[in-house]
């Protein structure tokens, strides 16, 4: 019985395990049917996912191109800049790692906060720079501690450094962070490995140039996104160097002649349009905006009374004054309206007819008779004031037109003024109101509603100049590809004014010229023996005086004096420099502003003054 | 030993057809230890790969290793007869030191498992996967197979209260593996198949009592696996990127050391719960076919042992022993592969880690014991 049930159970047993070995094998079946969906079906889906997984493409930030002065002096560079960056992965506790490095390193409030801020964006094994712009002593003291810090280190990259920062700030404008702004208007994938964009002036407008041709690189990387080796790369295209007009040496001298006040010089050649130099007063410096400006010194700039961040030059609207007279009277010879020896007497003040009001002559005993060469000479306002009138708004606004003002100049900078020539049109829609004959008179002598800015009153004295071409004018002569040496020039673009009659022209710029040359000429001061120039003065009202009061120049406040202006081109016969000088409340053109064009003048033609060379002692 | 019947001589371990010497005086079957070693070895292979060619760890593991085999070894030399013995009592210390994990065990990674003995950390679910099958061969042995109802619900209670003590930790991969162990030794002992038809019925009805049961991490875990795609940096990343690893690997595999899902992290586990897919990724469709031929030589030669032992109490034992090293297999696989719902089981012998290696091959030592330690039995 034991021995059969034995037997029975036994061979129960035997049944039951053979079960189990079937299910065992039908399970490892369905292990290998998947293994096989999975490794042999599905192969291909699951190789594009695991190279998916680890290959990640990197951009390789190009260099930007370098700006360079027509005389191939370095402008704008690209300097290695020293920052001390935190790893948050590699340190155990930050907060305390951060007070021990402040005993080592001056770190300030400011630079806490942009660490806080910035570690929040950036993963963890990414570091976040907490003090940016290391001097050599503190990098060199940071060395000395470095062992306590793990995860902490000296970061190098470039950044873009102004040698001449203030001197050059409204010409080439800077570069600065890109902002969510920017990104909408940039490729953003050509900008995917850049920090920094032209915000400003030559930076902006040859953004591209400058900037440059993204880099790739493909990478390996980890699950927690980290750099394992490198699979392929294409190298970036460096940008190309700009080389500018501009002369640093003769911006220096624009600078130094115009110091202590506000205003703007433009100096342009004549023959190409290109800009010579280009200064607003005051400046500032770029390289605060390059690394980043801290809130309070840009509220600074912000506050300034003298505005030292609005660029005077380009986008400062002044009346032109008597700087107009020439193109006026150019205006009246080409018209017709008046000939070389038409004659107008000058009491003091002029009437329109069946009006008492008396416009104002700048001077009140009058010029006595006057013709058009006398008139710009001694800058005559009653002789304008009848010419205007005899022209009429009209006529002067579209001759004007011609030499480009009321409109941009299509300088290669951003953010130029239009200035205002103004119209019967215009006012109409500006202001709502009919055009008085009165306003003619005195958009006649550059003042009103008449703006300009010193771009343009350059601008059209260069076409004076150069007889009625007017160029574009142009930072940018050309662009330097530093791989391949090509160069692609930016071609002057120039038009012509239409011209009546050549003698008109000669004419006015006769009466220009005896301006400096005349023994009564308001700029007589500035006649050099080496060239002779051509130019006019202007004085622009700041402040109306009413119609019995005397201006007096002592007792009014410097902001309320007049603005001295003076346009000057030289040498008179062959023109090399057209140049436009304003100086804010500097009272008159002709005392103030026309000295600043001639040492200008000076710089540009004059051959440097020979360094004195000691004498060797005779042997005896 | 002349006087024995002839016909009895070949069942005697000092045959001198049989294989005589070292082996035989140690108790060592050499097919299962043959597969032992090679699985052993593979794995190390594989870990030495899965852990960042961390020679440290490979050499902590085979320290490991060589532990556990030391452990089979003093295992096999236990006769069955004292196996049988001790059962009762294993089984009844085991449940004490579970309510004691309960009281007063560790925590960590959230489930409590572990009693800290002062000199080394002990978890005593281990004790209990041994302690079941025993327990329950031990009482089924004891009368006539196939059990009758009554003593079917009282091993199904022995089985029943070490499971849910272990599930309350909660560590549900043991639970499965404790609760496997003692349905096998039921199913080897012959329960009816309309039981069982009733039984695998009734589980399924019972489905949504044990969602309502589970916790909230476990129910993830089961939507995770349903739908891994839902939320693939989260939940579905372990399984997702295990699929990328096995099915990146193709036929021939990426080679040794150069499985890039695992080498770069995207797996994860990758050298404990989930070396499979290391494997996969590094030897292919070839050496996952060679990994699966080692398991199943061991499994088929457990079974083969089992239908060659000589009593109830040994064959229910080495079955239920044998089949529960395959639960091990097809738990940690079918996970890995994504048939599965994730659960903490490690591939046997394979993954990184020592919790259950002394365990498992305390079993393989009852399966030698089982099968050298062989009585005189009239045919």
């Amino acid at each position: 019985m034991q021995l059969k049930d034995t037997i029975r159970e036994s061979q129960a047993f035997l049944t039951r395990a053979i079960v189990a070995g079937m299910l065992v094998l039908a399970a490892v079946s369905v292990l290998i049917w998947r293994m096989v969906q999975l490794q042999v079906v599905d192969h291909q889906h699951f190789t594009t996912l695991s190279r998916e997984n680890r290959v990640k493409v990197v951009p390789l930030p190009p260099t930007r191109g370098l700006i360079y002065d027509r005389n191939g002096v370095l402008l704008a560079r690209n300097r290695p800049a020293y920052s001390l960056e935190i790893t948050p992965e590699q340190v155990p506790d930050l907060e305390r790692t951060v007070a021990e490095l402040a005993q080592v390193i001056a770190i300030d409030e400011e630079d806490l906060e942009r660490f806080w801020q910035l570690k929040k964006r950036k993963r963890r094994f990414d570091s976040v720079p907490i003090r940016v712009n290391l001097s050599q002593d503190e990098t060199a003291q940071f060395a000395v501690h470095r062992h306590r810090f793990p995860g902490v280190d000296i970061k190098a990259q470039l950044l873009r450094h102004y040698p001449h920062d203030i001197k050059t700030n409204h010409v080439l404008g800077y570069v600065g962070r890109i902002s969510q702004r920017d990104v909408e208007q940039i490729d953003s994938s050509n900008y995917s490995g850049t920090s920094h964009i032209g915000k400003n002036g030559v930076e902006k407008t040859y953004e591209s140039a400058l900037h440059g041709v993204v880099g790739l690189e493909q990478i390996e990387v980890n699950a927690a996104g980290r750099r394992v080796r490198t699979l392929a790369q294409t190298p970036p295209e460096p940008g190309v160097d700009a080389h500018l007009h501009l002369d640093i040496g003769l911006q220096e001298v624009a600078l130094r002649a115009l110091a202590g006040n506000n205003g703007a010089i433009v100096a342009i050649n004549p023959k190409n349009g290109g800009v010579l130099a280009f200064v607003s007063q005051p400046g500032f410096n770029p390289n605060l905006f390059v690394e980043g400006i801290s809130t309070k010194d840009y509220k600074a700039l912000q506050a300034d009374d003298n505005r030292p961040l609005y660029n005077r030059a380009l986008r400062g609207q002044y009346p032109p004054g008597s700087t107009v007279k020439p193109f006026v009277g150019l205006a009246g010879l080409e018209l017709g309206v008046i000939s070389y020896d038409s004659s107008t007497y000058c009491p003091g003040f002029f009437r329109l007819p069946g009006n008492t009001h008396r416009y104002r002559d700048w001077k009140k005993a009058g010029h006595g008779p006057m013709v058009l060469d006398s008139a710009i000479v001694q800058s005559c306002d009653v002789f304008f004031y009848r010419l205007s009138y005899e022209l009429g708004v009209n006529r002067m606004n579209s001759f004007l037109s011609q030499f480009g003002f009321g409109g941009r100049t299509g300088i290669d900078l951003t953010g130029e003024s239009t200035g205002l020539l103004p119209s019967r049109n215009w006012k109409r829609r500006a202001r709502q109101q009919p055009w008085y004959p009165g306003e003619t008179l005195i958009m006649g002598i550059g003042q009103g509603y008449f703006l300009t800015t010193p771009l343009q009153l350059a601008a059209a004295t260069a076409a004076i100049a150069n007889r009625g071409i007017f160029f574009t004018p142009h930072v940018v002569d050309h662009l330097r590809s530093r791989a391949t040496g090509e160069i692609t020039p930016i071609p002057p673009n120039a038009r012509q004014v239409p011209i009546l009659r050549e003698q008109n022209w000669t004419d006015v710029r006769a009466g220009m010229q005896h301006v400096i040359e005349h023994p009564r000429g308001t700029a007589k001061r500035i006649a050099s023996e080496h060239f002779s120039i051509a130019g006019k003065t202007g004085t622009a009202q700041v402040f109306t005086v009413a119609q019995d009061e005397e201006y007096d120049e002592e007792t009014l406040a410097k902001k309320l004096r007049d603005h001295a202006l003076f346009i000057a081109y030289a040498p008179a016969d062959d023109p090399q420099i057209a140049i436009a000088v304003v100086v804010e409340n500097g009272g008159h053109g002709g005392a103030v502003a026309a000295p600043i064009a001639r040492q200008i003048i000076d710089a540009y033609l004059l051959p440097p003054p020979v360094q004195e060379q000691p004498v060797p002692d005779e042997p005896t | 030993m002349s006087y024995l019947p002839s016909q009895l001589r070949d069942l005697t371990p000092t045959d001198p057809n049989r294989r005589q010497g070292l082996l035989a005086t140690f108790h060592i079957d050499l097919p299962l230890l043959a597969g032992l070693l090679l699985l052993c070895g593979f794995g190390l292979i594989v870990l030495y790969s899965a852990s960042g060619e961390n020679l440290q760890q490979v050499q902590g593991q085979a320290v490991r290793l060589l532990i556990a085999f030391v452990a089979m070894l003093g295992v096999a030399q236990l006769s069955p007869a004292t196996l049988r013995r001790w059962s009762p009592w294993l089984y009844l210390v085991g449940l004490l030191l579970l309510i004691a994990v309960l009281v007063f065990g560790e925590i960590g990674k959230g489930a409590q498992r572990w009693l800290d003995l002062g000199l080394l950390r002990f978890q005593p679910s281990e004790m209990v996967k041994l302690a079941v099958p025993l327990m329950i061969a031990w009482y089924l042995a004891e009368k006539r197979l196939p059990p009758s109802a009554g003593r079917l619900a009282i091993a199904a209670l022995m089985i029943t209260v070490p499971v849910l003590l272990i599930a309350k930790q909660p560590d549900l991969g043991t639970a499965l593996l404790v609760a496997s162990a003692g349905i096998f030794v039921l199913f080897l002992a012959g329960i009816s198949w309309r039981l069982i038809a009733g039984l695998v019925v009734a589980g399924a009805a019972a489905a949504p009592a044990v969602w309502y049961l589970m916790r909230d991490y476990q129910r993830q875990r089961v939507l995770t696996f349903l739908d891994p795609e839902k939320d693939p940096l989260g939940a579905g990343y372990h399984i997702i990127q295990s699929k990328i690893a096995i099915g990146s690997g193709g036929m021939y595999g990426k080679g040794w050391l150069n499985g890039t899902q695992s080498r770069l992290d995207f797996l994860p586990e990758r050298h404990t719960d989930f070396i499979f897919a290391v494997l996969s990724e590094e030897f292919g469709l070839i050496g996952v076919m060679i990994l699966l031929a080692l398991y199943l030589s061991i499994i088929m030669r457990g079974l083969y042992i089992a239908t060659r032992a000589q009593d109830t109490f040994t064959r229910l034992l080495s079955g239920a022993l044998t089949l529960v090293f395959f639960v091990y297999l097809l738990v940690n696989t079918g996970m890995v592969v994504g048939l599965m719902p994730v659960v903490g089981v490690p591939l046997p012998l394979v993954s990184y880690g020592g919790t259950s290696l002394v365990t498992l091959m305390a079993g393989f030592g009852i399966l030698m014991s089982i099968h050298t330690h062989r009585r005189l039995l009239p045919t």
